[in-house]
């Protein structure tokens, strides 16, 4: 059930800011410091998103077969390699990591 | 293409954090905008509550109001349009609509766009869920990696200036210090801290910059060659 009202909450919340870009009138979130914390935000909430599900397990922190994935997946952004690359080299490290520490 | 892989990986993914296939896909018919969606699941997976796990994905697609105010201008939609516009107003559809010449191709992008990433990205959220679901235990292939994987290639290209590996950096160290000691989910807003923080850090730079050049002007114009300091980029 909780989980039902995580996806309410988030569907509703997330179509309402779509919504209100087109709605309200141009200049009122044109300010530079609005625009830059907004551009900022994302930054802030992928980094610590990906910093977590990466090393961390619940409340524990971790250093796992996904961290050696991780590292892996960031060599290949490195190199340019292309979105499905990098997911894959991810998802291959991982499961050969685990394989191999079993 | 690069959506319908994350689509099929964000299936797999919330499947692997317990979700059931009917719950992946009302996040992506109902939600449609990804690293939103990421973020919930992982969230819940986790164990946080429903609505920390929902204020985590909503500061993630506060974004998309900015997409909204340049696309509002850009295809002046008649109002009654707008309420079924705004439900594709996401990354993509935005970076279409914007290289268009005109207003007609623009809005012409926007639609197709719109079309075929829904369509494209609910298939492949359907694909994803099922078929985490008939081989068991993603965790054994790998597949937990993928969200870290998918967060870090969406989180790469926006790591440009000083300011934004700063706040990366910072939000990195705030949302895995708190996590022993806060409850499930709150870290993740925790880290949203780092944008005033570091936001306050180069206005306190640019403030003692400002006095130092008052006082020497001749060594402030020496450094005119460097590059843009972070108070300058908040002009922009």
């Amino acid at each position: 059930m909780s989980v039902w009202i995580a996806i309410a909450v988030t569907a509703v919340s997330c179509y309402a800011v779509k919504l209100a870009g087109l709605l309200v009138p141009a200049g009122a979130l044109e300010r530079p410091r609005v625009r830059r914390v907004a551009a900022l935000l994302p930054v802030a909430l992928l980094a610590a998103l990906t910093a977590q599900q990466a090393f961390a397990d619940g409340r524990t922190l971790v250093l796992d077969a996904k961290a050696a994935g991780l590292a892996a997946a960031a060599v290949a952004l490195l190199l340019r390699a292309p979105f499905l690359v990098i997911i894959a080299v991810a998802v291959v490290v991982t499961a050969g990591v685990r394989a191999l520490t079993g | 293409m690069a959506v319908g892989l994350s689509g099929f990986a964000f299936g797999v993914t919330s499947a692997g954090s317990g979700l059931t296939v009917l719950q992946t896909c009302a996040l992506s018919l109902l939600v449609f905008t990804g690293a939103s969606q990421f973020a919930l699941v992982g969230a819940l997976a986790g164990g946080g509550s429903p609505f920390t796990a929902a204020a985590g994905a909503f500061f993630l697609g506060v974004r998309n109001a900015f997409y909204g105010l340049r696309l509002s201008q850009l295809l002046a939609l008649p109002r009654a349009v707008r309420p079924f516009a705004a439900h594709w107003v996401i990354d993509e559809t935005t970076a279409v609509s914007l290289a268009q010449p005109g207003r007609r191709s623009a809005r012409l992008g926007f639609t197709v766009t719109g079309l075929s990433l829904y369509t494209l990205w609910n298939l492949t959220t359907l694909g994803g869920a099922v078929g985490a679901e008939a081989i068991g235990d993603t965790d054994t292939w790998g597949l937990d990696a993928a969200g870290p994987a998918v967060f870090l290639a969406l989180l790469a290209p926006m790591l440009r200036t000083t300011q934004e590996r700063a706040v990366a950096a910072v939000a990195v160290l705030l949302g895995l210090g708190t996590l022993p000691v806060l409850p499930a989910g709150v870290p993740v807003l925790m880290a949203a801290l780092a944008v005033p923080v570091v936001l306050y850090g180069a206005g306190l730079r640019a403030r003692s910059g400002t006095r130092a050049a008052q006082g020497r002007p001749t060594a402030a114009r020496s450094h005119e060659g460097t590059p843009p300091t972070a108070a300058q980029e908040d002009d922009r």
